[in-house]
């Protein structure tokens, strides 16, 4: 057994893993914790949400889930350091298209220097001309 | 006005202290902001009307001439369709032009970003090789994200203005792409 941290949504955890294929196999019991997805007989759960699971053994073995497999089942990109025991989960890729593909500005919160949140919805009334920059 | 930089704290502290703006000035620097508006490159600029609607999508855009010459784009210009669009005067294009502005996002882009996401926490974490990796894959998955590529230069010692730079344009360029694509200024 093995710790990998799990990072997603700007949170970490913990979760104990067996490596195999360069996979990351988790307890199927902490993935429901920290992302909410529970393995049913109808398929791979959370709330109101069922995916089918084809392949059954493709995603869970035992108790433990693969962490490649289960990324592709519920579309979120995944990125791994083998070598940190690291795991990066990005947005959901469905969510991704709902939030970008139309006109609503995406609302944000970010810090200026001082540590301040600021958000783009405290503006709503006026125009607002939003502009990226950089130093490099 | 809000400005967003894309950057380290630390790297933007001068440039805002210098500045002592008063708008918003804010720190972005695991790119949120990028992400939601699928940006890939700074400057970049976005118009939002009063009820939160995008009025122009992302766009290059320069104050000053030389930056300018660089995008291929009028500062002049520029500054006056925003001047336009601030005093009611430009009239609000059609839904449908917006939308054939906005850039579809790629599966490989949101995977890239995923790297990205995993090289700063790793950064963070002082794993400074293993970032690296990640920011190089995220780089060959994203070729033309240079808020990745060239973003994170700095992190490793390069010169986000130096040989290393030139060299990364020049090789985007000669595959037929453009490192600044400015919207039209109709």
């Amino acid at each position: 057994m093995t710790t990998v941290t799990l990072v997603e949504s700007r949170k970490s955890a913990q979760l104990e893993a067996v490596v195999a294929g360069g996979d990351y196999w988790v307890s199927a019991a902490d993935i429901g914790a920290v992302l909410g997805w529970v393995v049913q007989p109808e398929g791979l759960c959370r709330d109101e949400v069922c995916i089918p699971l084809a392949n059954r053994a493709d995603l869970i073995d035992a108790d433990t889930i693969s962490l490649t497999r289960l990324a592709e089942l519920i579309a979120r990109p995944l990125a791994v350091s083998e070598t940190d025991h690291a795991a990066y989960l990005g947005p959901p890729l469905v969510g991704y298209e709902e939030t970008v593909g139309h006109l609503d500005a995406p609302d944000f919160a970010l810090p200026d220097l001082d540590g301040r949140m600021h958000s783009l919805s405290e503006h709503r009334g006026s125009k607002v001309l939003l502009a990226a920059w950089a130093s490099w | 006005m809000i400005t967003v930089a894309v950057d380290r704290a630390a790297d933007a502290r001068p440039w805002i202290e210098r500045a002592s703006p008063t708008h918003p000035s804010l720190i972005d620097e695991n790119h949120v902001f990028g992400e939601l508006y699928n940006m890939v490159n700074v400057p970049t600029v976005v118009w939002v009307d009063e009820e939160g609607r995008i009025a122009r999508p992302n766009d290059v855009a320069f104050t000053t001439e030389k930056g300018g010459r660089y995008a291929r784009v009028s500062t002049d210009d520029q500054m006056a369709i925003l001047r336009s669009w601030v005093s009611g005067d430009r009239q609000d294009p059609t839904s449908q032009y917006l939308e054939n502005q906005v850039a579809p996002i790629s599966i490989g882009s949101q995977t890239a970003r995923a790297h990205f996401g995993l090289g700063w926490w790793l950064y963070q974490q002082g794993s400074l090789e293993s970032a690296k990796r990640q920011f190089d894959r995220a780089g060959e998955l994203a070729p033309g994200d240079f808020m990745i590529r060239r973003g994170t230069m700095r992190y490793f010692g390069s010169d986000p203005f130096g040989p290393e730079f030139v060299e990364m344009v020049k090789d985007w360029r000669d595959r037929g792409h453009h490192y600044y694509l400015p919207l039209p200024v109709e």
